[in-house]
């Protein structure tokens, strides 16, 4: 038996886990030790499911055999009935940590004479108990003894007894009940005798669609949640979602995961989601959303991380041939054990269902990131499905799973749903249709993104066979300009470019052209200033040796004068 | 008061229903008397039982008397609940009455000595 803490911090209350998790989740710990708590529900709402699953989480998982009391079935149609749920109650028995006593009460063979008391099926039960030891007990349905004693006071007085006596032998009572008429809990008023903890099953059609639900009503000294929460009871036993227990206080991330496509990681500050995050991507039909979401699913698995991918619109293998057709291979990453697909059509539960087993699956496979697509085909009253989805982002954030969700919109930008998701999610990512000049572009947009910068163009992208690509924004004087428009506008600018280019080019040539023509022009003309250089050296020279001439002259004949005289 | 066939047993001991399957004569009445203790409504009903065997079944029956006390193990054979509960295990089909058998109107009703209407 474990004592759990019970919320408001009071002195622990013991209690003896059911060993189912959403229920353990919501009560604290379990149910309270050793002491009855009444189940109630109308017919197949799970109730003797619920006492079986207590006695054998009980002896499989706590060590603490358990008997189980039935009023209704004999103990190998039990055994045969919970064989399917993986229940070996045979074996059990064998290792004695399972004692099962049928008892019957048939009203047409008793007959009443005089005083009496329940002596019996307190030698019974004590028998049972002192056989195993047992800790647990369930009596499934007790309430048949109304119908075969008679609701008189003799039985209502065993009643309160046999709750005492139950008490005194300090093991863990769950007694079942069918739901009565008018909305009373129980047909017999039984939980007046029960006031320690009191939980009521349901099992509601809305919409042709059942969903179980569960819901602690009371349980005395201890804090529990109070919501009314799905169950889930199938191959795998019961499985409870505490919705509720979630909350804000999931811590947040500064890691960021890529988008899997280079554009939009480009138009994100930080360069992509932040890892714990919700990203809606949200579009009319055909603008491909679900391709946006298996480039997340490529990128993550690539990264070696696990992916649980949930469609409502395609089955796995037409979405593993879809996403082939853009160069995008899931199938790889479904055999290599990271990407589960789960393909179900919405309808075939109700959302309460839904997030139920969506939470199964996410709690057994543990992913980093979950893609839902698309939201939209949960149908429903929009306050339901935005509370169920609230729930999922809150679950998945707890869990710190960046979740991708999509979003069929209709042909109008935005409509009510959109903006009742829109304060759930941190980064929305909007794809749209743009028609002009007769013809659709595509075109998306960051219309949120929490805790980033981001960009705000409107920018055009092509879905190839290698996956989505963003192409540079052509921002117009009427606007974005898309498609052949904007090609058209683009060759404009090309030719332009062009033009100019030529045009440097030219005068490029030019310029070396004079150049070349300006050194050649100075060269002649030192060529003609060095001859003239030249001459004048020569003119020089035959003015100097004309003197040395006239005074070689000059010398000469006064040497011959002074001969004469 | 007592009848030779009924007062041995009340200690519980030798009750194995399988044991005494002598032959017995048509009509015969084999009965068996589950009580818890010596609490009163028991002995109210065993001797509420002999009384009304005297009367009613003179020399034709048989009454076992169980003591889930000393013999929890045999309350689920029978589908024992109530006590005291008096099981009539012959002539078939098994009849089952509680209470003290105060009432012996019912008892014989019930033992099918006497038809409701009567």
């Amino acid at each position: 038996m474990t004592s759990a803490k019970s919320g408001d911090g009071a002195p622990h209350l013991p209690k003896a886990p059911t060993g189912i998790s959403g229920l353990d989740a919501i009560t604290y710990g379990g149910l309270p030790a050793g002491r009855p708590t009444l189940i109630a529900g109308p017919a197949g709402a799970g109730k003797s499911l619920f006492g079986l699953t207590f006695l054998v989480n009980g002896a499989n998982l706590y060590g603490e055999p358990g008997v189980l009391i039935s009023f209704e079935e004999q103990a190998r149609d039990i055994a045969a009935n919970s064989a399917s749920l993986g229940y070996d109650l045979p074996g059990l028995i064998d290792s004695d940590k399972l004692v099962i006593d049928y008892v019957r009460v048939e009203r047409s063979e008793i007959e009443e004479s005089g005083e009496y008391d329940l002596e019996g099926l307190f030698v019974r039960l004590g028998f049972a108990i002192d056989k195993v030891g047992a800790k647990r007990i369930v009596l499934d349905t007790l309430e048949a003894l109304f119908s075969g004693l008679g609701d008189g006071p003799i039985l209502r007085a065993e009643l309160r007894r046999l709750f005492e006596w139950l008490k005194e032998r300090d093991v863990t009572a769950v007694i079942t009940a069918e739901k009565g008429d008018d909305d009373r809990l129980t047909r017999h008023g039984i939980e007046e005798y029960i006031s320690d903890c009191v939980i009521s099953l349901d099992n509601r059609v809305e919409d042709q669609i059942t969903t179980r639900r569960l819901r602690v009503l009371k349980y005395r000294g201890s804090a529990h949640g109070t919501n009314e929460y799905p169950f889930l009871i199938d191959e795998g036993g019961i499985s409870v979602l505490p919705i509720t227990s979630a909350g804000l206080q999931h811590s947040i991330s500064n890691v960021v995961v890529p988008s899997g496509i280079k554009g939009i990681d480009a138009m994100l500050g930080v360069g992509g989601y932040y890892c714990g995050s919700s990203v809606l991507v949200s579009g009319t039909s055909g603008t491909g959303k679900t391709i946006f979401a298996a480039s997340f699913v490529d990128a993550a698995c690539k990264r070696g991380e696990r992916v649980i991918f949930f469609s409502f619109e395609e089955s796995k293998e037409q979405i593993i041939r879809n996403t082939r057709s853009v160069g995008i291979d899931l199938e790889a990453h479904v055999d290599a054990g990271l990407l589960c697909i789960e393909a179900a059509r919405p309808s075939l539960f109700g959302l309460e269902m839904h997030l139920t087993l969506m939470n199964r699956t996410i709690e057994r496979m543990n992913p980093s990131v979950v893609v839902i697509d698309p939201i939209s085909a949960l149908r429903g009253p929009v306050t339901e499905v935005h509370a169920m989805l609230l729930r999922m982002v809150d679950l998945l954030k707890v869990k710190s799973i960046t979740a991708l969700f999509t979003n069929l919109t209709g042909l109008a930008a935005s409509d009510a749903t959109d903006h009742g998701l829109s304060s759930l999610m941190d980064t929305w990512i909007g794809l749209h249709h743009l028609e002009a000049n007769g013809e659709r572009n595509n075109v998306l947009y960051v219309l949120k993104a929490r805790g980033m910068s981001h960009s705000n163009q409107i920018r055009e992208y092509q879905i190839t066979n290698s996956g989505v690509d963003l192409i540079e924004a052509y921002v117009g004087p009427a606007g974005v300009l898309t498609g052949t428009a904007r090609q058209a506008q683009e060759a404009i600018e090309r030719d332009e470019a062009l033009q100019l280019r030529q045009d440097a080019d030219r005068r490029r040539r030019e310029f070396t052209a004079k150049q070349a023509m300006i050194e050649r022009q100075i060269l002649e003309m030192r060529a003609a200033l060095s001859e003239d250089q030249l001459e004048l050296e020569r003119i020089n020279e035959q003015i100097e040796g004309r003197e040395r001439r006239i005074e070689a002259d000059r010398l000469a004949m006064a040497t011959r004068r002074g001969a004469a005289e | 008061m007592m009848n030779d066939d009924g007062d041995k047993d009340s200690s519980g001991k030798g009750t194995d229903p399988s044991v005494e399957e002598e032959d017995l004569p048509d009509g015969h009445y084999r009965l068996r008397l589950y009580v818890a203790g010596q609490s009163p409504k028991s002995l109210a009903a065993i001797a509420n039982l002999n009384r009304l065997c005297a009367v009613h079944l003179p020399g034709c029956h048989s009454i076992e008397v169980v003591d889930l006390v000393k013999n929890p193990e045999l309350a689920a054979a029978d589908q024992v609940l109530a006590v005291p509960t008096l099981v009539r295990r012959l002539p078939p089909p098994i009849k089952r009455i509680i209470g003290t058998l105060a009432d012996v109107d019912k008892v014989l009703v019930g033992l099918e000595l006497r038809r409701d209407d009567q």
